[in-house]
C-alpha cells in the first residue's frame, strides 16, 4: 500500500511539540500589550504628578518639557493621567472580557450539547438580556450597588456576555453534528469531556477573534460609563474618559485628547493583531 | 491513436504544466507535462484517483484554473482558439458557445432562487446568441432530447422542485444550449443513486450524439466511463499513464497501474463462511421488530418514520451487508443500533444481551462491544487530536490504560491497520484518505469490539485504495474473530467481503440474500431492478441493459 509504507523511513521520535512561533504582527501587537500591562502595574512609580493634581493654570497647555503630552481641561498633566488610567483600562477590559467570554463561551457549549429545553431556556433568557440597553443596564447597577472596580467588572461581563454567548453556542452546534463528536458520544463520553476535549479546541480560533473584538467593545463602553460618571470615579480616569472630558480642546487644537485616543488605539489595534496572528496551531486547526 | 479518419483534432493539449502555490508559499506541479487530442465528436474520459489531476486538467481546457493554481507551460488548442494565449475577456467569449461545463454537483451549481429556464437560457443572454424566445423553444427541446418529464414545463420550475437526476441532466442543457463544440462533465453521476445514474448516462450519450459535440468526461468510475466514452486517458499524479479506446483499456490494458485499477474493480470474493449448525452458537446481533425516526415523538412514534419493521440476525464470524440507494435508511439502521437514534419499538440483542435504545441508558461494556466507523474519515476524527490521542482515547476510556502501556497499545494498533508507529504523533490533517480511514478503524478497534458497524467506510475513497482497506477488514476478521455490518450502496464491496446481505428500500428490508448469488437469488423486483442497475465493466453493457419501465417508475424517484 502506497500510503502506509511512505514514512516509515522517518525516525520514530515524537516532534518537539507544537512550535509556537509568532510572526513579525503577531510579536509587535504583544509587544504593545506587555508594554501598557507594565505601565499598568508600575504606573504609580512611572507617574511625574499625582492624576488629579491641577500643575498648570493654563487649560489645555501644548506639549512642553514638562507636561510631555500637554494638560487637559483643568490643567492636569495628560501624560501622568495616561499612565494612571493605564490600570483602569487595561485592567477593567481585560478582566471583564475574559469573564465574559470564559462564561459565555462555557454556557455556548453546553447548551449545544445539551440541547432541548436547557438550550432554549438559556437561549431565550440571554437574548431578553440583550435587549437591555448596556448603559441603562450599568445606571441602574451602579445606582442600585454603588460603583466599584468589581462591580464595573461584573457589569461590563453581564453586558457582554450573552453576545460570547451566542457566538460560541453558534459555532458549537455546527461542530457537534459532526462525526467525530458523534463517535465520542457512542463511546460513552459525558458532556464535560465532549466540551472540552472535541468540540473546545475546534470553535477556539474564531473565539478568540470575537474576544479581541468584545474587548475593544469593552474599552468603548467603559468610557461611555466613566462620561456617565458611572466608571471609573474622579480624579482617576481611564483613558475613554480622558478622550471625552477634553474633547472641546479639539477645536483648540490641545493635545490633550490627541494622546489618550493613540492609547486606545494602539492597545485595541494590538490586542487584534496579536490574536489574529496567534499561531497556526492555536487560531485555526482546519488547516 | 484513433484520429486517422479526422484531418485535424477538435482539441490538442501539448505538454501541459500546471502549478499551484500552496499556503506555506511552496510551489507543487500538479499537471506534468499532458499530452492528448480529441477528435470532433469524439468522447474522452479522463480517469484517476483523487489527486491525479483529472479536474484540473479539464478546467484548463476552459482557460480555467482553480484559485492559486496556473497554467505554467504547454499549449491548449481548442478548435480555433489557442486558449493558453488567450485573454481573460476572449475567454470568456470562449465559454459556453465553444467549450461549456456540467459540474458534479447539479444542486450546487442551479440559483435556487431562480427559475430553471432562466438559467438554462443563461449562456445565450450573456453571449446574445439568440433571442429569447427562440432560447426557450430550443431550451424545451434539449429537456425532450434529454428524456425529462414534462419538458414543455419543467423549466418553470424551480430547482428544488425537480429530481437529482433531473438536475443533473438540465445542468447538461444549459450547458448544450450555446452549441459548444466540446462539453466538459466532471463526474455529472457520481452524486448519483445507480438507478438514476443509468438514465442519466443514456440520456447524455443521445444528446451527445444528436448534438454531434465532443465531450470530456472526468470520473473516477471505470465502469461508468466505459459506457460514454471512446476513447480513456488514465491519469496518476499529473501524469498520463496510458491512452486507449475504452475496449483497449478495458480489455488490453498495457500500464501496471492501469491493470491494478481493473483489479480493484472487483474485489476478491469471499468464501462463505457457513452457518455453524452444529454448536450454533447465539447471534451476535439479532434485530427484532426494529423501527426508529426522527422528528418529535407524537403518540409513541416519531413525526418522521425511517426503519419499519426491520429484523435479522447475524451469527459470529459472518459479515452482513446492507445495500440501498440513497434515503433508503441504511445509515439509520446502523445509528439505530449503536443507539445514535435510539429506536422507538423494537430490540436490539448483542450476543444474547438486549441494549438499551438510547445511549445514557447503556453500560460502557454495552457500548464497547459495538462500534461504530463513519464513511468520512475527515469528519471522524478531531482535527485538533494527534493520532495517537484519537486511538489511545478508547483505551483509556474503557481500559484505563494510560501512559506507557497505552502508548504500546497505540503502536500495536496502528501496526494492525499498517500504518507506521511514528504515525501517531501526527494531526488527521497530514494524513491521506485511506491513511485516515486505517485510523478511524483502529480506533474502533481499540475498543475490542465483537461487532463494528461500517457505514460507507470505502465509499470517499479511490478504487485502489478501498480495495486495500477491504482487504484489511478481512485480515482484522481472520485474527480477530470480528463481525461486520457492512453498510454501501455499492454491490461489488458488497459482495468482497459479506456472506448475506439485505436489501433496503425505503425503511423497509425487501430481502435478504446471500452476498455471493445475489443476481441469481433475487426474486423481490426491486432487489433485481438495483442488481441490474451497477454498471459493468462492458462497453456494451448500457446499450444492452433493458429495464421494466414500470418497474423504474415504481421504485425510483425520477
Amino acid at each position: 500500500m502506497a500510503d502506509t509504507v511512505s514514512h516509515t523511513l522517518s525516525e520514530d521520535k515524537a516532534p518537539e511539540g507544537p512550535k509556537f512561533v509568532f510572526n513579525w504582527v503577531g510579536r509587535i501587537g504583544l509587544a504593545v500589550i506587555v508594554f501598557w500591562a507594565i505601565v499598568a502595574i508600575a504606573g504609580p512609580f512611572l507617574a511625574p504628578h499625582p492624576p488629579g493634581e491641577i500643575v498648570d493654570w493654563d487649560y489645555f497647555g501644548p506639549v512642553t518639557s514638562e507636561f510631555w503630552m500637554g494638560t487637559d481641561y483643568l490643567g492636569r498633566d495628560i501624560f501622568s493621567r495616561i499612565i494612571m488610567g493605564a490600570r483602569y483600562t487595561v485592567g477593567i477590559a481585560l478582566a471583564a472580557v475574559t469573564l465574559a467570554c470564559t462564561i459565555g463561551v462555557l454556557l455556548g457549549m453546553i447548551a449545544a450539547v445539551a440541547g432541548g429545553w436547557f438550550d432554549m431556556i438559556l437561549s431565550r433568557l440571554l437574548d431578553a438580556f440583550n435587549g437591555i440597553p448596556s448603559l441603562l443596564f450599568g445606571l441602574v447597577v451602579v445606582a442600585a450597588v454603588g460603583s466599584s472596580i468589581p462591580i464595573l467588572i461584573m457589569t461590563l461581563t453581564a453586558i457582554y456576555m450573552p453576545g460570547s454567548y451566542r457566538f460560541a453556542r453558534a459555532l458549537a452546534v455546527n461542530i457537534n453534528t459532526m462525526d467525530f463528536v458523534t463517535v465520542a458520544r457512542a463511546r460513552g463520553e459525558a458532556t464535560p469531556y465532549l466540551i472540552l476535549r472535541e468540540i473546545f479546541p475546534n470553535i477556539l480560533g474564531p473565539v478568540l477573534a470575537d474576544l479581541g473584538l468584545r474587548f475593544v467593545f469593552i474599552v468603548l463602553v467603559l468610557s461611555g460609563l466613566s462620561f456617565l460618571g458611572l466608571g471609573v470615579q474622579p480624579p482617576n480616569a481611564d483613558w475613554g474618559a480622558l478622550v471625552r472630558e477634553n474633547i472641546e480642546g479639539l477645536s483648540l487644537g490641545a493635545p490633550a485628547v490627541v494622546f489618550p485616543s493613540i492609547a486606545i488605539a494602539s492597545l485595541t489595534i494590538s490586542v487584534n493583531m496579536f490574536i489574529d496572528n496567534l499561531p497556526t496551531l492555536i487560531r485555526d486547526r482546519s488547516e | 491513436m484513433s484520429q486517422t479518419n479526422h484531418d485535424t483534432p477538435l482539441v490538442s493539449v501539448r505538454d501541459l504544466k500546471i502549478g499551484a502555490v500552496t499556503d506555506a508559499k511552496r510551489k507543487v506541479e500538479i499537471i506534468k507535462g499532458v499530452d492528448f487530442d480529441i477528435a470532433p465528436g469524439e468522447i474522452l474520459a479522463l480517469i484517476g484517483e483523487s489527486g491525479s489531476g483529472k479536474t484540473t486538467i479539464a478546467l484548463s481546457l476552459m482557460g480555467h484554473t482553480r484559485p492559486g493554481c496556473s497554467i505554467n507551460g504547454g499549449r491548449i488548442r481548442v478548435g480555433n482558439n489557442n486558449v493558453t494565449a488567450m485573454t481573460t475577456r476572449q475567454r470568456a467569449a470562449m465559454r459556453g458557445t465553444e467549450v461549456s461545463y456540467v459540474p458534479q454537483s447539479a444542486a450546487a451549481a442551479f440559483n435556487p432562487s431562480q427559475r430553471i429556464m432562466d438559467q438554462v437560457i443563461e449562456i445565450s443572454t450573456i453571449h446574445n446568441l439568440m433571442p429569447k424566445a427562440e432560447a426557450r423553444a430550443k431550451a424545451v427541446e434539449l429537456f425532450r432530447a434529454l428524456a425529462l418529464p414534462n419538458p414543455d414545463t419543467i423549466g418553470d420550475r424551480y430547482p428544488h422542485q425537480v429530481s437529482g437526476g433531473q438536475l443533473q441532466r438540465l445542468s447538461a442543457a444549459m450547458a448544450l444550449i450555446g452549441d459548444p463544440r466540446l462539453v466538459i462533465f466532471d463526474e455529472p453521476t457520481t452524486a448519483l443513486d445507480v438507478t438514476t445514474q443509468i438514465e442519466v448516462l443514456r440520456a447524455f450519450k443521445s444528446a451527445m450524439a444528436a448534438g454531434g459535440c465532443a465531450g470530456v468526461y472526468v470520473s473516477h468510475d471505470l465502469a461508468v466511463v466505459a459506457q460514454i466514452a471512446d476513447r480513456i486517458v488514465v491519469l496518476r499524479g499529473g501524469e498520463v499513464q496510458e491512452v486507449g479506446t475504452s475496449e483497449q483499456i478495458l480489455n488490453a490494458p498495457q500500464n501496471a497501474y492501469t491493470k491494478e485499477l481493473l483489479a480493484a474493480f472487483e474485489p476478491a470474493g469471499r468464501t462463505p463462511q457457513p452457518v455453524q449448525a452444529s454448536d450454533r452458537k447465539k447471534p451476535i446481533l439479532e434485530v427484532t421488530n426494529l423501527h426508529a425516526g426522527y422528528g418529535p415523538i407524537r403518540n409513541g412514534a416519531p413525526v418522521a418514520k425511517i426503519l419499519k419493521d426491520v429484523n435479522f440476525q447475524l451469527e459470529p464470524g459472518r459479515n452482513l451487508g446492507v445495500i440501498g440507494e440513497s434515503g433508503s435508511g441504511k445509515s439509520t439502521l446502523a445509528r439505530a443500533i449503536a443507539g445514535i437514534l435510539p429506536p422507538y419499538r423494537g430490540s436490539v440483542l448483542v450476543d444474547g444481551r438486549e441494549l438499551k435504545p438510547d445511549l445514557a441508558s447503556r453500560s460502557k461494556e454495552d457500548l464497547r462491544r459495538t462500534q461504530i466507523v463513519f464513511q468520512l474519515a475527515d469528519t471522524a476524527l478531531n482535527p485538533g487530536h494527534s493520532i495517537a490521542n484519537i486511538i489511545g482515547r478508547p483505551l483509556t476510556f474503557y481500559k484505563g490504560l494510560r501512559g506507557k502501556a497505552r502508548d504500546a497499545r497505540v503502536i500495536e494498533l496502528l501496526d494492525m491497520v499498517h500504518l507506521p508507529a511514528n504515525m501517531r504523533h501526527r494531526l488527521p490533517s497530514e494524513l491521506s484518505g485511506g491513511q485516515k480511514q486505517r485510523v478511524n478503524l483502529a480506533r474502533a478497534l481499540a475498543a475490542e469490539p465483537e461487532l463494528i458497524l461500517c457505514d460507507e467506510i470505502t465509499s470517499a475513497l479511490d478504487t485502489v485504495v478501498a480495495a486495500a482497506i477491504l482487504e484489511l477488514l478481512k485480515e482484522l476478521q481472520s485474527e480477530l474473530g470480528l463481525s461486520y455490518m457492512f453498510i454501501s450502496h455499492d454491490l461489488s464491496t458488497v459482495e468482497a467481503i459479506c456472506d448475506d446481505v439485505l436489501v433496503m428500500h425505503k425503511g423497509v428490508v425487501v430481502e435478504a440474500l446471500p452476498a455471493s448469488k445475489m443476481s441469481e437469488c433475487a426474486t423481490h423486483p426491486y432487489s433485481r431492478l438495483l442488481i441490474s442497475s451497477i454498471p459493468k465493466l462492458d462497453t456494451g453493457w448500457l446499450a444492452s441493459l433493458e429495464q421494466d419501465p414500470d418497474l423504474i417508475a415504481q421504485f425510483s424517484d425520477r
